[in-house]
């Protein structure tokens, strides 16, 4: 009898070393794939960090009030990017006001009120695949569109109007991301109490996809903000020495819309501008409008992270 | 044993229902639904309860391609309102739900309650607190929410959010509510919570349940309907269903030799 209790407990003890053997080989795989998806992160991370480092310290010298409000000159330290960084706040303000708007409604019109057929089928692919044609199509497009076609000339216009287009399908589809995130049960529970689907759109689907549409925004224009190959190609003009007319003015109607017609140069521009230069001096101009630009996006980025949790906190699902 | 003095609210007639995928979920219903009573729908899983319920306020045509044949008859105005000049929104006005899981909005509590009356264009302030109020205290959750009606909804527990979606469904007013398995995913307090206050609802309005749970049915209804396999198989006073039942097929479902 005690012999046997014994055995049985020579046994358990036996089993339990084969166990723990077990546990431990298979979690020296936890800590293999750890490190592997580790030093993968880290090689992204790395090069990213130390090309900004490198773009800092190539252009710290110019970090100082100067540069951001003198325009660009013959003698790289007078050089400025007063014109560059007014352009692109005002060609970021014209793809704002153009993709922001036609982006929500179209995500929404898609999501909500298309029938689902073949056809919106087909429109979503295209939507998709818009968003991965490489921009140079888009501005060649633009070319053609806006600068002959309207002509409109190459303006701030075209250029907001050419960035909008490209930002579209990242708003777009982001749009339909965050409305398809909306539970079935939130849809049914507003209809139920008898709204119609403009009030359950308006009241309820808007509202609790705007994190999402947000997040999708501020990405397409960060990512817009950076785009050289389209606005090259409509034929921005790489040294500019004036600034567009302002959009505000001193006498009624206080606003005016000539700036849109304006010339002008933006970031990316300014710096492939500086970086094709033989003189070593404006190079160090490039470095630093490449830092800006880089801490420019990821203060975008970071933003768009911020409203999201911010928004995303009051939602539990 | 049906009385004969109480009053139809709504009636089923041959009613035939089919998913946009062709599958016929309903065949030819035909069920009474008498006021100021709780109808029950029992039946296993798959058998159609929760679409015929669905059907009562027209919550299919949200999907495209479901089609109905039949009627469903509303009284007094004798009025059908599964015919296409019917529009939906005016069934849902008339009739609301409740769902089986609690689904309040991301939004205050308040703001919960008050959304039936806000589609309906209520635009008066003090209109909308009185109903609110009055809707809370229906649903019996007034004493515990009056002091934080701005709170988030989300921040309630799950028996009190389902007593929420009550009082939103509670505050248009509606002639029939329709409750799909309410408890089925709430322990058994608040379970319990939720059945009472059923039973004091029916002075008001009539009450269309579907559950999966017998007991439940035995305990709140006054009226059982078994369906199987989409089909009414038998429908009568909730105590002649469970101790009489004409039907085999009932008696092995509410006995559990199937089901």
């Amino acid at each position: 009898m005690t012999t046997e209790t014994l055995k049985t407990k020579a046994s358990v003890l036996e089993n339990l070393v084969a166990v723990r053997a077990m546990i431990r080989r298979h979690k020296r795989n936890d800590v293999i794939f750890a490190a592997i998806g580790l030093i993968a992160l880290m090689l992204g991370l790395l090069t990213l960090l130390t090309l900004f480092i490198d773009l800092v310290m190539d252009g710290y010298s110019r970090f100082n009030l100067e540069f951001f409000s003198n325009f660009p000159s013959r003698r790289a330290a007078n050089a400025g990017l007063l014109s560059a960084w007014v352009g692109s706040v005002l060609v970021m303000t014209v793809t704002f006001l153009t993709a922001v708007p036609m982006g929500v409604a179209a995500g929404l019109y898609l999501e909500e009120y298309a029938p689902k057929n073949w056809f919106s089928d087909l429109i979503e692919i295209n939507v998709s695949n818009l968003a991965g044609v490489p921009s140079i199509i888009y501005g060649l497009l633009a070319l053609g569109l806006f600068v002959y076609g309207l002509g409109l000339g190459e303006s701030i216009l075209t250029a907001g109007l050419t960035l909008g287009l490209l930002t579209l399908p990242v708003v777009i589809v982001s749009t339909r991301e965050a409305i398809r995130g909306i539970p079935v049960a939130i849809r049914e529970a507003a209809y139920a109490v008898g709204a119609t689907k403009w009030q359950v759109v308006k009241d309820h689907v808007v509202k609790y996809s705007q994190g999402g549409i947000l997040t999708g925004v501020i990405i397409g224009m960060s990512r817009a903000i950076g785009e050289t190959a389209p606005i090259i190609t409509i034929g921005a003009l790489t040294f500019i020495a004036f600034l567009p007319p302002t959009p505000v003015t001193e006498v009624a109607p206080f606003i005016n819309f000539e700036w849109l017609s304006s010339g002008f140069t933006v970031l990316p521009i300014q710096m492939f501008n500086w970086l094709s230069r033989p003189d070593h001096a404006f190079h160090t101009n490039a470095a630093a409008t490449g830092a800006i630009i880089i801490v420019v996006t990821l203060l975008m980025n970071g933003t768009a992270i911020y409203l999201r949790y911010q928004i995303r906190k009051n939602i539990k699902w | 044993m049906i009385n004969a003095t109480t009053a139809l609210k709504a009636e089923s007639r041959d009613l035939n229902f089919f998913y946009s995928n062709g599958n016929q979920a309903l065949k030819s219903v035909s069920m009474p639904l008498y006021e100021n009573k709780i109808t029950a729908l029992i039946g296993p899983s798959g058998c159609g309860k929760s679409t015929f319920l669905r059907c009562f306020n027209r919550m299919h045509d949200l999907y495209p391609g479901n089609k109905y044949e039949g009627q469903i008859v509303m009284h007094p105005d004798n009025t059908n309102i599964l015919e296409a000049g019917v529009d939906p929104i005016e069934v849902r006005m008339r009739i609301s739900m409740v769902f089986q899981k609690p689904n309040p909005f991301p939004k205050s509590i308040f703001e919960n309650v008050a959304y039936g009356l806000r589609v309906r264009g209520e635009k008066n302030n003090r209109t909308v607190a009185d109903k609110v109020e009055e809707a809370l205290k229906g649903a019996a959750l007034w004493n515990e929410v009056k002091d934080r009606q701005q709170d988030l909804a989300f921040n309630l527990s799950g028996g009190q959010q389902q007593r929420l979606c009550i009082a939103r469904a509670l505050a248009t007013d509606p002639e029939i509510m329709l409750f799909d398995e309410p408890t089925s995913a709430l322990d058994p307090i608040a379970t319990a919570n939720i059945e009472e206050l059923m039973s004091e609802l029916k002075s008001k309005l009539t009450i269309l349940v579907v559950t999966h749970n017998m007991q439940q049915a035995a305990r709140v209804s006054d009226y059982t309907a078994y369906m199987y396999l989409g089909e009414m198989m038998e429908y009568g006073d909730t105590d002649t269903i469970f101790t009489r039942p004409t039907r085999k097929e009932t008696e092995d479902y509410i006995t559990g030799k199937f089901g």
